[in-house]
């Protein structure tokens, strides 16, 4: 091989960089985000896991629903009581921080949704 | 490979004949029914589409049946005179309920509900000796929740739309800012935000309860569709109460207040010639 001498180290250089990321923050994983849960209820609309894993296809369902479809009535149920299908109106009522619940995962996670370009934040 | 003229002439005959017939053919085999009988039912299908469409025909003569909500409003002018303080309580009393900001300058400015000339509103109207009163008072004009609407047809992404009630209305998470409403609208009722809205609202002041926009999206009046999924009345016919200076309701129930009010007294639309059949009524 020609300039393996030049070739090997800018290969070597070339890995290390391109795994910088991996080792440098290697064993200083964050702790997993703790979102503040609401006092008032202890149950949600679905339960824990599923709202985890699938809050934003609910909310895009209660979107189209509620935009779309005109169906505005007070149909999502925690225990007996009703609620409508609104984010501003309905979680972030018991959710009532932001910053606390919503954040703290978002950030962890490295996502930012649009939601609160026009939707309310509840004052904090 | 020997190839005849005779036999090639015969094929391209055969296939040129099977190239016009055989679509014809074909169709008559899957609707399974005379030419006669499939024209009938398209016609069906036709009016059972217009029941739905061109169901809200009132106030352009044609007394059809009609099937599901379309509402509309009456504006009354002559209680708009007798009240002159109200135009202004209509105008903020929407705006602080859907947190239409401010903005000073023309271009900028965002509007749901506003005062504007007789002879802006009413183009298509003779505007030639105009008694002074209808000439010198502002008119109230809105998004008129058209029955044809053309900013609809222009929307590229669907994000305005007919709902169930025959409002027109917008889906912000799909505007896409392209403006193509704005210029399909006869009547100016839409709003582009240049500018962030939330820099000229007071957000302290501002209704929680309803969303804002963010800058790059077209807005414009939503004839309080979130307030009429609740059963209650538009914002601005709250206002006006017993005043009885805007009349709610829906055009395709005939015993509705709205219809007895357009039964009762010489209503005019605006642009009637661009053929969208506005919801939107006014008593001069």
């Amino acid at each position: 091989m020609y300039d393996s001498g030049k070739i090997i180290p800018g290969l070597i250089i070339f890995v290390l960089f391109i795994t910088f990321p991996v080792w440098y923050n290697h064993g200083a994983a964050r702790a997993v985000p703790q979102p503040e849960l609401p006092k008032t209820l202890k149950e949600c609309v679905l339960p824990a896991a599923d709202m985890r894993s699938e809050h934003m296809q609910l909310l895009n369902q209660w979107r189209d629903k509620v935009l779309r479809t005109g169906d505005r009535s007070f149909d999502v149920k925690i225990g007996d009581k009703e609620y409508q299908k609104s984010l501003m109106n309905t979680c972030m009522q018991c959710h009532t921080s932001k910053k606390k619940f919503c954040d703290t995962c978002h950030t962890y996670a490295s996502v930012t949704p649009y939601c609160w370009d026009c939707h309310i934040a509840p004052v904090e | 490979m020997d190839k005849k003229r005779r036999d090639f002439l015969k094929v391209a005959g055969a296939t040129t004949l099977a190239g016009l017939g055989g679509p014809a053919i074909v169709e008559r085999l899957v609707s399974g029914s005379s030419p006669v009988q499939a024209k009938a039912a398209h016609g069906e299908r036709l009016a059972g589409h217009g029941a739905d469409t061109h169901a809200g025909a009132a106030g352009h003569g044609e007394e059809t049946v009609k099937s599901g909500n379309r509402f509309g409003m009456i504006v009354d002018l002559r209680k708009f005179k007798q009240y002159p303080e109200l135009i202004e309580k209509v105008v903020h009393a929407c705006h602080a309920e859907h947190n239409v900001p401010h903005f000073p300058t023309r271009k900028d400015e965002i509007k749901w509900i506003w005062p504007t000339e007789y002879e802006k509103a009413f183009t298509e109207h003779s505007q030639y000796y105009k008694d002074k009163p209808t000439i010198s008072n502002e008119v109230l004009v809105l998004c008129n929740h058209c029955d044809e609407p053309p900013c609809v047809k222009a929307c590229p992404t669907r994000a305005t739309f007919k709902n169930k009630d025959g409002i027109v209305a917008m889906d912000y998470h799909r505007c896409i800012g392209c403006r193509f409403c704005m210029a399909a609208c006869p009547y100016g009722a839409r709003s582009f935000n240049w500018l962030d809205p939330r820099v000229g609202l007071d957000m302290n002041h501002i209704n929680r309860y309803f969303p804002t926009r963010m800058r790059g999206v077209v807005e414009k009046c939503n004839f309080c569709a979130e307030r009429i999924g609740l059963g209650k009345k538009p914002k601005c016919v709250e206002v006006c109460g017993e005043t009885r200076a805007m009349i709610f309701g829906n055009l395709n129930d005939p015993n509705s207040e709205i219809r007895k009010a357009l039964k009762e007294n010489y209503t005019i639309q605006r642009k009637p010639s661009a053929g969208t059949h506005p919801s939107v009524f006014y008593i001069v």
